[in-house]
């Protein structure tokens, strides 16, 4: 289908969207990689008035070292997300993640920011977001303000941005060394994920010394695990059993997928 | 809006209105018919084109986006009557049945290739995933994939197809492999 007219706004920098969102009001709408959008518009089952495409703005492109914690740019492709040797390094899980994420062409396009604020909660980048205390740095009328991703996601579809805000940067910590793992079940090539399992440990002698479980579409939004994740905290690897059983989604059929796929999960992050 | 988009190695200037999907500005206003529509809902990928050197379905951007960018079709691999490798690794190899996902089967392939010049079996299919044939002939296809890596060594990349004498303008990975 054609999707219904809209102006197209192609701004330069960050402050000439943000003024730009301003000036056309709550109807105008932000299209970064489009890989959501653009099949929305044409189901026509939304109609904005103005698309501002900030896909022009090369500030919000690439990854950061930030001491403790890496700065991901809003329209970071997930092509780049699964190339880049920061991400590789210090949240091996965002990779991992990505590496699943629809398919090659898709990831050519498609936005690490983009994603989240989509905020499909069948999306995957959601409860990795959430389970690696992720930050969202979002740019306004107002100047910037940071948001923690367990406040971000708020409903189906929904997140704390204001209709007048950006997501600019991501800042999620270093988890320099942890193993990770992302156990995904879905049934036929780019379908997305019935429930996913995002996961990362941190182990040292044996000893878990550190958990974040994160889990995909068992909910309105991504949900944290964490019971798992206490429950593993100073126990052998061969905790990973019983602590999974404390993953729950609060249905029956996805609830047992949410144990299982927590256990596999953990277990593959463990084993590196 | 006025936009100027490099396709296939020509330069072209137009007006378009901004909801024009890329698809059917290749399609309708230059005549470009070799880059098909299949599902028209982002899941197929025979509409599948390249951009600055990059595989993405043309029915999941719209023209503007491509403003100042450049676009390889199907129709602009053969060179001077002799097709591309891939294009021939897929005839040799009888890797189409129909034929309707072939144009975006050997777009993606490219692209695969250009990132795994020597791609195992499983390989292949991740990176055919977002392609769709409806005959299902997919072993064909896979093996169509194997042979031409094997016609392109040392490999196929975004250098390989651009037209222009500027310099590159696909994006290198920013990390290693």
């Amino acid at each position: 289908m054609i999707p219904a007219e809209f102006r197209y706004l192609f701004p330069s920098t960050v402050d000439e969207a943000v003024r730009m969102l301003a000036d056309e009001g709550e109807d105008a709408k932000i299209i970064a990689g489009g890989q959501s959008l653009v099949p929305v518009l044409r189901m026509r089952l939304a109609a904005p008035t103005a698309l501002i495409d900030i896909g022009g703005l090369t500030e919000l492109t690439g990854v950061r070292d930030d001491g403790d914690s890496l700065l991901i740019g809003a329209m970071t492709t997930h092509y780049e997300v699964q190339r880049d040797h920061l991400i590789h390094d210090h949240a091996l899980l965002l990779k991992l993640v990505t590496d699943t994420v629809a398919d090659p062409q898709v990831r050519h396009r498609g936005t690490f920011g983009g994603s989240l604020c989509h905020a499909d909660p069948a999306g995957d980048l959601l409860a990795p977001a959430l389970a690696l205390d992720a930050v969202m740095i979002i740019a306004g009328p107002g100047g910037r303000r940071e948001v923690p991703a367990a406040e971000f996601f708020v409903d189906y579809f929904t997140t704390a941005l204001a209709p007048d805000e950006i997501l600019i940067d991501v800042r999620v910590p270093k988890y320099t060394g942890w193993g990770a793992h992302y156990e995904k079940l879905n049934r036929v090539a780019q379908a997305w994920s019935i429930v996913a399992v995002a996961a990362a440990v941190q182990v040292r002698g044996g000893t878990i010394e550190a958990a974040r479980v994160g889990l995909t579409n068992v909910g309105s939004g991504p949900v944290r695990a964490v019971d798992v994740e206490s429950a593993l905290v100073g126990q052998p690897v061969s905790a990973i059993a019983e602590a999974a059983l404390r993953a729950s989604s609060g249905d029956g059929y996805k609830d047992n997928l949410a144990r299982v796929l927590t256990g596999r999960a953990l277990t593959a992050a463990v084993a590196g | 809006m006025h936009i100027s988009v490099n396709v296939d190695g020509v330069t072209y200037a137009d007006e378009v209105e901004p909801r024009l999907l890329l698809v059917h500005y290749l399609r309708e206003r230059l005549g470009k018919t070799g880059t098909v529509v299949g599902c028209d809902t982002g899941n197929c990928g025979a509409c599948t084109v390249h951009l600055d050197g990059h595989s993405v379905k043309s029915c999941q951007m719209f023209a503007v986006q491509a403003n100042g960018h450049e676009i390889t079709t199907i129709e602009g691999l053969a060179r001077d009557g002799k097709l591309h490798p891939v294009q021939e690794a897929f005839r040799t190899n009888h890797a189409l049945q129909c034929g309707f996902c072939t144009p975006g089967m050997i777009m993606q392939a490219i692209d695969l290739l250009a990132d795994e010049p020597d791609p195992d079996d499983e390989t292949v299919r991740k990176g055919l995933e977002g392609n769709l044939c409806r005959c299902t002939g997919y072993q064909n296809i896979v093996r169509a994939v194997q042979d031409a890596a094997q016609r392109m060594k040392p490999g196929a990349g975004p250098k390989i197809e651009q037209h222009s004498d500027e310099h590159v303008t696909a994006k290198q990975p920013v990390g290693g492999e």
